[in-house]
């Protein structure tokens, strides 16, 4: 039993781990598809964020100048979408697939040219990483039976950025729900017309909520590579961008439901890497495969049809032409 | 009350005031000599307007004519290439919505500009928070919302959703939203297009009230009755130009009319007594439930005779569609049947709209975009669409196109359909002109039975005259026609027969010589039979749309 309890409570610790990510590139689409611009670019954004933190941190051997370098790096592709969408009324699915596939090949060619390994960048120690960070008193009442356990486990002993992530998520629905900022946000993916009599301008706007998406992008690129690894790999981000947008579809597009849909998909994720050549009683060993390949099913049968109608801002895809 | 008596009591309700425009005052708003192009359309030449302060300034023109643009430019939506606008005397630089609004000037716009998702309170706040928190700015909203909706009697709860709010508060809540950010102009742009009659009054109730405390108001419309009934001054717009300016007082219907369109133009429909025959249609106790289950059509029954002209009223949205669809086979009866000729179709046997069609049944859809052409297409591909099988448009393999061209060209003349090109793309035609088109094709087989769809929506006077002397010409010819339309005047003026649909269902089937406006309002928005208008009442009314 007290296995067990243990058990569970390491496996709800990479949970968090494993969420930690997703929660901040939902909490990206959120800003950005609310405002009216389809992301389907958090992929690239986390993955070239993850990659420009990881080579300042080795250059520099400062994680912190890491995550600003990830910051902006993935602010300047917000911006690149934005140009191309908000600007010149591209195509958002298009202009996002593009920021994609740009991220996946320019981070291999710096990686190259800058590192000579492979597309690897150098692995990082030390101040390059964040480290974890240990709450007040948590060697203290370890030995507390039950609430000891969760709270030096579970809740004790993660690096800066996991807890940055879950406090993204409250400060997101405050941005959205309390400020003027989120109620013209909210207006603009709605319907931009509105707005835009209203005397605001609706470029500007588009602007801010894609430049809000590319911040919460880095910090999730900077988790990738210099604190939940130690250097960054190619393609490290391995489709979280994607599974990031569903769950932030499966959440409705708001803040908690979105934050729940990524600690399901964490979850499976935990479970998968914990029940990897476990036996399982009656079964047998299941395949590590199928395991991996759990989350993707889910999200592929959640979004089919089990998540109830998920309606989206109105005037999501549509760039705001003045009509004649 | 009707429109019109409105419009002779209003000097009760402006406490006395009777706002005779005096030419001394500084005008609210004068334009001088305002020009746009958009590419090579001019859409305002040299425009020149004076609204002076405390009137309603109605600016009438047809569709095209650029009313709407002159006022985008005034608004701030559009820049003028060139001229000057002066609000109160002083000139302003009107570059965005945002130097409108902080000059004063406030619009509602024809299509709502609110966020469905949103409170009441949300969308008056909207871009006038006055804060960069909403918790605290909401209060000071609230008070002021209810301040407003109290001092101008404009009701409204501020917490209820803007989409779930019938469309005659949704435009409450604009005018209160232009009121929110101390607007003293306001410009209202086709305000009654998507209301009901009484809706319509309670909104020139609600102008009145503005008038008298001071706001100074441009209406634009299409409608006349509307210019003569609220409005102190008129302005005339034709081809992008301002052509005439009266006293409304001063003026008359048909001299208006004579303006917009720049010749003599007949408003009423002559026609004769309708002498109606055979049963060819009869509908019995049909039901038809959409995709998500709501029901659109209510055991409707109804029964179109040949040489006879029955028209559905009813505020858009209450089956009118669904009843034309299911008609004219396009969605499937859930319940009834419907017999055209031997033929009975019922759920067990449906039909198509094809089979519908070989019938002898065409159908000019509600929306023409949509339904009715495909817009990327030729005109002359959109001259045969639905008939495109018959043998005459093709050849073995290929489709003969000669023949296509010429039958289009026919139509074309036919039915003045300008410009007479049948390899223009659709797209490129005017409303009016798309519409007789489309009309051309179905009309032009001489069917037994025609179903039509708000014929005349988006037309020019000039074209609407032309259409229904066409309906009329069918209907003397002993075609059935079953009659579609918001314009309740359309259908006071052309049925001979009245259904009023409510809901999905019928809620009244009157004779169209019985029939006034006012009851009919009453019907479309449920209100049964009690209140209907005096006798008095029905002669304005009817009179009205006849004169």
């Amino acid at each position: 039993m007290d296995d067990f309890f243990l058990l569970s409570l390491s496996t709800l610790d990479s949970t968090l781990r494993l969420s930690t990510p997703l929660i901040l590139c939902a909490m990206a689409g959120i800003f950005s598809e609310r405002s009216g611009i389809i992301d389907i670019g958090l992929e690239g954004k986390l993955l070239a964020g993850a990659f420009a933190a990881a080579a300042m941190a080795a250059y520099s051997g400062s994680a912190m100048l890491g995550l600003i370098a990830a910051i902006i790096t993935s602010i300047s592709m917000a911006l690149l979408h934005g140009f191309a969408c908000i600007t010149h009324k591209g195509n958002q699915v298009v202009s996002g697939l593009a920021i994609n596939i740009l991220a996946s090949g320019l981070t291999v060619t710096f990686g190259i040219a800058w590192f000579h390994q492979g597309g690897q960048t150098p692995n990082l120690s030390g101040d390059a990483r964040f480290s974890p960070i240990t709450f007040p008193g948590a060697e203290m009442i370890r030995e507390i039976p039950f609430f000891g356990p969760i709270y030096t486990e579970l809740l004790s002993g993660h690096n800066l950025l996991v807890y940055v992530a879950f406090l993204a998520v409250p400060l997101t629905w405050w941005v959205l729900y309390k400020t003027r900022f989120g109620l013209r946000l909210r207006a603009v993916g709605e319907n931009p017309q509105a707005v835009d009599t209203a005397g605001i301008s609706v470029t500007f706007l588009r602007y801010r909520a894609v430049i809000c998406a590319g911040i919460l992008c880095g910090i999730a690129g900077a988790y990738l590579s210099t604190a939940h690894n130690a250097a960054f790999g190619r393609e490290m981000s391995a489709g979280q961008g994607y599974i990031a947008l569903a769950a932030m579809i499966f959440g409705k597009w708001r803040p908690v439901p979105g934050l729940l849909a990524c600690l399901l998909f964490g979850f499976l994720n935990a479970l998968a890497f914990r029940l990897e050549g476990v036996s399982v009683p009656g079964i047998g060993q299941i395949p590590v495969q199928l395991m991996q390949s759990l989350p993707y099913v889910l999200t592929v049968i959640l979004l089919a049809g089990f998540i109830g109608k998920a309606i989206a801002p109105k005037a999501i895809g549509r760039p705001y032409v003045k009509e004649r | 009350m009707t429109v019109e008596q409105i419009a002779t009591s209003r000097s009760d309700v402006a406490g006395g005031q009777t706002a005779p425009p005096t030419t001394s005052k500084t005008p609210a708003i004068e334009l001088k000599s305002i020009s746009k192009s958009f590419g090579p359309v001019k859409a305002n030449q040299n425009v020149d307007l004076k609204v002076l302060p405390g009137t309603i300034h109605g600016i009438i023109g047809e569709n095209g004519a650029g009313k709407s643009t002159l006022m985008s430019i005034l608004y701030g939506f559009y820049e003028a290439d060139s001229g000057d606008i002066f609000i109160n005397g002083k000139k302003q630089d009107i570059r965005s919505s945002k130097d409108a609004i902080s000059a004063g000037i406030g619009m509602v716009h024809q299509h709502f500009m609110l966020v469905e998702t949103f409170t009441v309170l949300e969308n008056v706040m909207l871009g006038a928070e006055g804060g960069s928190l909403l918790n605290k700015s909401s209060i000071s909203a609230r008070d002021e919302l209810l301040r407003l909706s109290q001092e101008y009697s404009l009701a409204v709860d501020p917490d209820a959703l803007i989409g779930e709010l019938p469309v005659g508060l949704q435009q409450r809540v604009e005018i209160l939203k232009a009121l929110y950010r101390g607007a003293e102009i306001l410009i209202l742009d086709e305000p009654t297009g998507v209301l009901t009659p009484q809706e319509t009054e309670q909104l020139f109730k609600i102008l009145d009230i503005l008038r008298s405390r001071g706001v100074s108001i441009i209406l634009i419309t299409h409608k006349l009755q509307e210019i003569m009934a609220i409005t102190d001054r008129v302005s005339v717009m034709r081809a992008g130009t301002m052509v005439s300016e009266r006293e409304t007082k001063d003026t008359s219907k048909n001299e208006l009319a004579e303006l917009m369109v720049g010749r003599k133009v007949l408003l009423e429909v002559t026609k004769a007594d309708a002498t109606p025959q055979e049963t060819l249609l009869e509908a019995k106790e049909i039901s038809y439930r959409d995709e998500d289950g709501i029901l659109r059509l209510d055991n409707v029954s109804l029964s179109l005779r040949a040489g006879e002209i029955v028209g559905i009223a009813g505020v858009s949205g209450n089956g009118q569609t669904e009843l034309l669809a299911a008609l004219s086979g396009i969605c499937p009866l859930h319940q009834g049947s419907i017999t055209i000729g031997d033929r009975e179709i019922t759920p067990q046997t449906p039909s198509s709209a094809k089979e519908i069609r070989e019938f002898g049944v065409a159908h000019v859809p509600e929306d023409r975009h949509r339904m009715g052409m495909v817009t990327a297409f030729d005109a002359k591909e959109v001259a045969i669409m639905g008939y495109h099988d018959d043998s005459s448009y093709n050849g073995t393999f290929l489709m003969n196109t000669k023949a296509v061209e010429n039958h289009c060209r026919q139509l074309m003349q036919d039915y003045d359909v300008r410009p007479e090109d049948p390899n223009l793309k659709s797209a490129n035609f005017s409303g009016g002109n798309q519409q007789k088109l489309v009309l051309a094709r179905e009309m032009d087989r001489a069917p037994k039975i025609l179903l039509v769809g708000q014929p005349t929506r988006g037309v020019d006077i000039g074209a609407i005259e032309f259409i229904h002397k066409n309906l009329i010409k069918m209907r003397d010819t002993g075609s059935a026609i079953l009659l579609v339309s918001v314009e309740l005047e359309e259908v006071l003026s052309l049925s001979d027969r009245i259904i009023v649909m409510f809901e999905g269902r019928i809620v009244g089937d009157v004779s169209a010589k019985d029939a006034d406006a006012c009851q009919l309002g009453l019907l479309m928005g449920n209100a049964g039979e009690e209140g209907t208008g005096t006798p008095s009442d029905n002669a304005v009314v009817t009179g009205e749309v006849s004169r």
